[in-house]
């Protein structure tokens, strides 16, 4: 597992250029993700390694082609201080779950980090960070798989409950 | 209970007392889907089982940034896209209208009150005339279409408050970026950026249709201005202003999560610099800074209210040998009003590239990107590096005025002073 570390603000026009959108097939996405900022990226990345990003990871255009292309590269877990909002829907609606780590700034790219979710932090080299749980609603859709999965269930949707 | 124009919006839409931080499905009043991330929707869709969308008169639909088509994939992603809108009975504007969200607006679709989602972050646009409208991602909308309904985090709200007059050639474009520049990129993620106060009243749809644009460039969720006489009379060039909700305003108390608050008569032209949309300057700060090219358009600044500020800057004088000037207007609407009123002359004359409507650079997408060390000044809404082409290459933001003083000189030039 490799950690691929980021700083803030990572767009989606980073993550994946406005010129290659006609495209939708998951590795072929992900041979031109970081294209022209991070070039050894699409080279070198491979399944089980994970982003490591500081604030507002995935800010800009609402192209769901940024997630796939992530996944499409093996990318495991997608770690931030923050993320943007859409990015984050995008993540969370294809299967990917985003975490949301306070402390990812911290983290290095020599670090081991041991995921415990459910509980609620990440082992990082021994350290103890704490992740923030996923929302409640929106955590069905993950236990679903995504928002694919979690839609082909249902007949009907009922509006307008809190 | 006090309420945001937020709250409000969704607490009418669903019948109850709706708060910030609630979490719910609630229907959409109309969804919007283009040519890059409709694709995606509609497989989707498919996906989720859909047959029939969920209400064909509520979905617009129509092809902007790779038109005409830039490729063969393009091209194919087009025809699906065509196919697709027959067999489900949707009115398919194609590549004929424009820019997705000048379009949505010219529908008369889309009224204050109204909830909208399209598959675009600039979607945030809308709040314009007074409507909640928020970007989605192809997943999401795939789930619309089926539904007609989204899971919605009600969001907490930001105050904007600005007061006063504008000096002359300074305008809207400079306020949301000197807003940016201090709530920051992420200062409004998940919330909605509501914009008040007498600059807001005096503002016309244009204007506020800019300043809510760039809502996502601070992480909002929404952009919204209060609808009033002049949102009404706008829209009813367009549609039934009998079906909007012109009352909507934030109940006198009501809780938000942070306020800023300007007099626009202080705003001197500004400038944001690579690689970040919330880098922003006073136009002294970059004065001088050489320019490959200028582009003049997109959702944010192609209406044609900034071609005449742009032309009003220009005089009787050319652009520069040294830079490229692309203009584009935002629409068939826009494009015609620039035809009728001589902009398209005066441009071409003055040495521009004056283009049919459509996304254009703003993108890097289809044409006008930018090589290994150029420099762009663009009217458009992001210069995250590699966005107009090459990751070698600079994008600055600025207002149509700035764009055309700085058109003429060659070099980034306060419009105040040619």
């Amino acid at each position: 597992m490799k950690i691929w570390k980021f700083g803030d603000d990572i767009d989606t026009d980073a993550i994946i250029p406005g010129r290659f959108l006609t495209i939708y097939d998951p590795k072929e996405l992900a041979s031109h993700a970081f294209e022209g900022t991070r070039d050894e990226f699409s080279k070198d990345a491979s399944a089980g390694d994970v982003i490591v990003g500081g604030r507002n990871f995935g800010c800009g255009s609402s192209r769901e082609h940024a997630p796939i292309a992530l996944k499409g590269a093996g990318i495991e877990m997608v770690i931030a201080k923050s993320f943007a909002r859409i990015f984050y829907r995008n993540c969370i609606n294809t299967g990917f779950l985003p975490v949301v780590c306070p402390e990812a700034d911290k983290i290095s790219e020599e670090d081991i980090i041991t995921p415990h979710l459910d509980e609620g932090y990440l082992d990082v080299s021994g350290k103890k960070y704490i992740t923030e749980p996923v929302p409640e609603f929106l955590s069905k859709i993950v236990e679903a798989g995504g928002l694919v999965e979690y839609a082909r269930s249902m007949d009907e949707v009922e509006t307008c409950i809190k | 209970m006090t309420k945001t124009i937020t709250e409000k919006i969704f607490s009418r839409k669903c019948g109850c007392d709706v708060s910030a931080g609630d979490m719910m499905v609630v229907p959409v009043d109309a969804a919007m889907v283009h040519d890059i991330t409709g694709p995606l929707a509609v497989e989707m869709f498919y996906r989720m089982k859909g047959e029939k969308v969920f209400d064909p008169e509520k979905i617009i639909m129509l092809f902007d940034h790779q038109v005409p088509a830039d490729s063969i994939t393009a091209a194919e992603n087009h025809i699906m896209m065509r196919k697709f809108a027959k067999e489900q009975g949707i009115h398919n504007y194609d590549i004929k209208e424009g820019i997705c969200h000048q379009v949505a607006l010219e529908t008369g679709k889309i009224m204050p009150g109204d909830i909208v989602v399209g598959v675009d972050s600039h979607t945030c646009t809308y709040g314009a005339v007074g409507a909640f409208s928020t970007g989605i991602g192809s997943t999401d909308m795939g789930f619309v279409l089926r539904f007609g309904s989204l899971y919605f985090r009600i969001p907490e709200s930001i105050r904007v408050e600005a007061e006063g007059r504008f000096a002359s050639r300074v305008g809207p474009k400079d306020l949301i970026m000197k807003t940016i520049g201090d709530v920051g990129a992420d200062g409004a993620t998940y919330r909605a950026a509501e914009f008040m106060g007498g600059a807001f009243e005096d503002m016309e749809i244009p204007g506020r249709m800019t300043c809510c644009n760039m809502a996502i460039e601070m992480g909002g969720k929404a952009g919204i201005v209060p609808p009033d006489e002049k949102t009404k009379a706008w829209l009813s060039q367009w549609g039934d202003v009998n079906a909007g909700d012109f009352d909507l305003k934030p109940d006198e108390g009501a809780a938000y999560a942070g306020k800023v608050e300007y007099d626009v008569g202080d705003l001197v032209p500004q400038v944001a610099v690579p690689h970040n949309v919330d880098n922003v300057v006073d136009v002294d700060e970059v004065e001088g800074t050489r320019l490959d090219q200028v582009f003049i358009g997109s959702c944010t600044n192609g209406r044609y209210e900034d071609f005449v500020e742009a032309a009003e800057v220009l005089g009787d004088r050319k652009f520069s040998d040294d830079v490229r000037v692309i203009a584009i207007p935002a629409s068939k609407t826009e494009y015609l009003k620039c035809l009728r009123g001589g902009i398209i002359e005066k441009f071409v004359e003055a040495g521009a590239l004056f283009e049919a409507p459509c996304c254009g650079p703003c993108m890097g997408g289809a044409f006008g990107l930018i090589g290994v060390e150029e420099v762009s000044l663009s009217t458009s809404n992001r210069n995250f590096r590699g966005r107009q082409g090459s990751t070698k290459g600079e994008v600055y933001l600025c207002s149509p005025a700035t764009a055309a003083a700085s058109a003429i000189t060659g070099v980034i030039t306060d419009p105040r002073e040619v």
